[in-house]
């Protein structure tokens, strides 16, 4: 197990240096640059010049990588050109509300959708299978901005149940050691700070967690389907098995390693999804940051939290490996 | 173990299905006509578009820094209300000498900054000098735009000589030659009179980072302190600023004792957030959104114009340098039509490179009328009857001049396809690609752009178009140059007859044709009394009240 872990780890380091070059090269062949997006409508082309010599872009590119990569490998990930802070700054202050949103979305998504797939599988042809196949379908073919809007100017506009952005309601006086606004409220003690950032974070959460809903949901059912057919699950069911041991032990357990797959890479698709839920809901996380940094041509930022998004990317998929062996007793012992 | 996969998961759905329940009750105590609040209200919550660049309004040059900056600080030199004239604030008065070098300020006595320093002849020179030593990135333009273009730029290069403090209540400032639009330009927030003793301890001028990455010093990121109503509370990047009530103020205050700018990027959902009762009010009204807004019994504010849109003409490119396809051009475009159809309510045609709030207007200048029988005809004279002319606009982009330049667009080259032109269209996205296009090459033909400007001061709009010879306009005129130049430098009460003279001198040569000035528009609820509409956003809020 641990050499798998080694192993996995060490890959990481060929997979983010051919990123980082991507990136970089990406990044520097936009057009412009963030030269017009700092100094405005009138810059005199003599500003511009200085502006550019200012953060290096008028060297050669290769020049200006190789100084790129030297920082990174000291952790200097660079300085924001619109906010004039730190990039790994930026990063880890908003970081946190990602996460908490992702955590959100990822509960709705396994918290409705293993059941609702289970259920499906084990009624199939019923009404629960039938509404479950529109439910997923409408979930993987709607826009994730669509919905955000939608849910906000139901939910929030119109009845008033929830607010309709940002992580905490702007006149509440908390503090927050850890920048985690639910965890923060629940460590200080102040429960209504903790209560308003939770309600902050679910019409955000289900907007972002619809998509792998419908994900999770299909792939439980195919999974659990093809399970429940199996000869061992016959078998144990002609032992006269408890049936709610065959369920929990021969039927879901063995399912459930594609749907962890699944969930695996949906945490990438939550990161990429949060920059259009952020942006709908003012959420001051890493994705609404990301786009604002797009738009002001930002590229320190651009180019950091990408590649920060792929470490974390990285290190999910990772997880998901090693929790494998927690559900597969062979995969255990093969290691 | 083995059962509480399936448990875990029903519990999962249980306590999701429980917080959207309960949020419900959570709810209606958040609601704004629940709150039972009434009069009781002290806090004000504001949509800001983004966070402030810079606590340090020195270091400032964008609407959200200086939104910020003008409920901390205040400068030697306020605007009257409504107005974008110049008026006292903490100078009561100053006095000009003769030969246009010498400001002596009387400054107003008594007065604290939030740190109890006091605001005395001394820190007013403090922060001029302060203003003229910077070196290295803090000399930048990006960082000290407003000082480089008011004063020419740092030690030398600069107009400024010195600064004596003659008493507690009297500085004087020299210059090495004269600037006429001084005072005007100290209304700007960029020349806050900040506190020497925050300045040096929080090391306001230290601009860290490496060479190719300036970063904001401590004093900027979290440490500001004027003398203004309101004293800086707290920055959560990307979220919100909050201000409190300064308990020394020299000033009145209204009902608002804590100011909360939240952060909300985008229009839409600033609009919403109104709309659900999680703000007081915005800025940058969308013009779609205004009859919706009144209607739902919003207040909708206009602020008097202080831009002007207008259709710049490349002279480089043929035939745009002859006067007669200029002036057809001219006379093909129905104005009120274009504002009508495309810009807000409240819009004004404009005559001019200024709009009429500011002190160089002239009532005299060459105007073209929209005829497009004449257009006709000068196109004829000028051999131009089969005119095929490249139009360039920006799109992605809503700026206060020009809310959707499509739109402007559309409606501009329908009028000239009507006498005849041929208009080839090039959209292209204001960021990044727009504005190289048409400031950085002669890659252009006609082309849409406006300007806001910074303070009273007619130069800050015709000079910064026709100031110098530049891609934009493409043509070379020294003699028009010069007398811009010379208005510019003209003594303090020759000077609007001068501006006066330019504008009609401008609007004889035609370089462009100027369009509309459009009113950028604020929303609040019914409870916000007394906002102080500015039109150079010269807006603090200790005169707000709040009604039941």
């Amino acid at each position: 197990m641990l050499r798998l872990i080694v192993q996995r780890l060490l890959l990481l380091i060929p997979l983010l240096l051919g990123l980082s070059v991507l990136l970089f090269a990406w990044v520097r062949a936009l057009p412009g640059g963030p030269a017009t997006a700092l100094l405005g409508e009138r810059a005199t082309p003599e500003a511009v010049a200085r502006i550019n010599t200012l953060y290096g872009f008028d060297q050669p590119i290769h020049i200006q990588y190789f100084k790129y990569l030297g920082r990174l490998l000291t952790g200097d990930f660079g300085v924001s050109t619109r906010t004039g802070r730190p990039v790994l700054d930026e990063f880890l202050t908003r970081f946190p509300a990602t996460i908490e949103l992702t955590i959100v979305a990822l509960i709705i998504a396994i918290g409705i959708g293993i059941p609702l797939g289970y259920v499906a599988a084990r009624r199939a042809g019923s009404f629960i299978d039938h509404s479950s196949v529109v439910v997923s379908l409408i979930g993987v073919t709607v826009p994730v901005f669509f919905l955000a809007f939608i849910l906000k100017y139901v939910f929030a506009v119109e009845l008033g149940w929830f607010p309709s952005t940002g992580r905490q309601d702007p006149t509440m006086i908390a503090t927050h050691p850890t920048n985690f606004y639910v965890l923060d409220g629940l460590l200080t003690g102040e429960w209504d700070a903790a209560w308003d950032a939770l309600v902050h974070l679910i019409l955000p959460g289900i907007a972002l967690g619809t998509i792998p809903l419908a994900i999770v949901a299909r792939m439980t059912r195919a999974a659990v389907s093809e399970v429940q057919n199996a000869d061992y699950v016959r078998t144990a069911r002609a032992k006269g098995i408890r049936p709610s041991r065959l369920r929990g032990e021969h039927i879901l357990r063995n399912s459930m390693l594609p749907v962890l797959t699944t969930i695996g890479l949906q945490v990438g698709l939550l990161l990429s999804g949060a920059v259009l839920t952020e942006t709908v809901f003012a959420f001051a996380g890493i994705g609404s940051f990301l786009a604002e940094a797009v738009f002001n041509a930002d590229y320190p930022v651009m180019q950091g939290f990408v590649l920060m998004i792929a470490i974390v990317y990285a290190l999910v998929n990772l997880l998901v490996d090693v929790s494998y062996g927690l559900i597969d007793p062979r995969l255990r012992r093969q290691q | 173990m083995r059962r509480r996969a399936t448990r875990l998961a029903g519990g999962v759905t249980l306590v999701t299905a429980a917080a959207v329940a309960l949020s419900g009750c959570v709810a209606s105590e958040r609601d704004p006509e629940g709150s039972g609040e009434g009069s009781g209200k002290s806090t004000f919550v504001f949509a800001a578009s983004a966070d402030p660049g810079s606590l340090d309004p020195a270091f400032a040059s964008d609407g959200e820094s200086f939104r910020v900056a003008r409920q901390i600080f205040e400068g030697l030199v306020g605007v009257e209300p409504g107005t974008a004239d110049p008026a006292p604030l903490l100078a009561e008065s100053w006095d000009i000498s003769e030969d246009g070098l010498e400001y002596t300020f009387h400054l107003k006595e008594g007065v604290k900054f939030h740190d109890d320093t006091d605001f005395d002849a001394e820190a007013v020179c403090f922060n001029f000098d302060r203003w003229a030593n910077w070196t290295g990135l803090a000399a930048s333009e990006s960082l000290s735009y407003y000082y480089t273009h008011v004063f020419g730029g740092q030690g030398d290069n600069g107009k400024y000589d010195s600064c004596e403090a003659s008493d507690a209540a009297t500085a004087v400032v020299t210059l090495k030659s004269p600037l006429p639009e001084l005072v005007p330009a100290l209304s700007l927030p960029s020349f806050s009179i900040q506190s020497p003793t925050a300045l040096e301890e929080f090391k306001a001028d230290e601009i860290g980072g490496a060479e190719d990455a300036p970063e904001l010093s401590e004093y900027a990121t979290g440490h500001p302190v004027g003398t203004g109503p309101y004293e800086f509370g707290e920055w959560k990047a990307g979220e919100s600023v909050t201000l409190s009530a300064f308990d020394g103020y020299w000033g009145d205050f209204g009902d608002v004792q804590n100011i909360v700018f939240t952060v909300i990027a985008e229009g839409t959902a600033r609009r919403q957030a109104l709309e659900a009762g999680d703000i007081d009010g915005y800025d940058l009204v969308a013009p779609a959104d205004v009859d919706a807004l009144k209607g739902a019994g919003y207040q909708v504010l206009d602020r008097d114009p202080f831009n002007i849109l207008y259709l710049g003409m490349n002279q480089a490119q043929k035939p745009l340098d002859d006067p007669k396809v200029r002036q057809a051009i001219a006379h093909a475009i129905d104005k009120e039509a274009l504002v009508a159809a495309a810009l807000p309510e409240g819009t004004e045609v404009a005559t001019q490179f200024v709009p009429s709030t500011v002190s160089g207007y002239s009532d005299d200048v060459a105007t073209y009328e929209f005829d497009q029988e004449k257009a006709k005809e000068l196109l004829k004279e000028a051999g131009q009857e089969n005119l095929e002319i490249e139009f360039n606009y920006p799109t992605d982009v809503s700026r206060p001049y020009m809310p959707d330049a499509a739109a402007i667009y559309e409606a501009i080259s329908a009028d000239l396809e009507e006498v005849g032109i041929t208009v080839k269209a090039t959209p292209e996205p204001w960021s990044p690609t727009y504005l190289d296009t048409i400031q950085g090459s002669d890659k252009h033909g006609l082309h849409l752009l406006g300007w806001t400007g910074d303070y009273n001061d007619t130069y800050n709009f015709i000079g910064t178009f026709f100031g110098s010879q530049s891609s934009e306009w493409g043509f070379d005129d020294e003699s028009l140059f010069k007398s811009l130049g010379d208005a510019r430098y003209a003594p303090v009460d020759e000077q609007e007859a001068q501006y006066k003279a330019a504008n009609e001198a401008v609007m004889e040569f035609l370089p462009g044709v100027p369009l509309a000035s459009p009113v950028p528009s604020l929303a609040f609820t019914e409870q916000v009394q007394g906002y102080p509409v500015s039109p150079v956003q010269d807006e603090v809020y200790n005169v707000i009240t709040f009604t039941e």
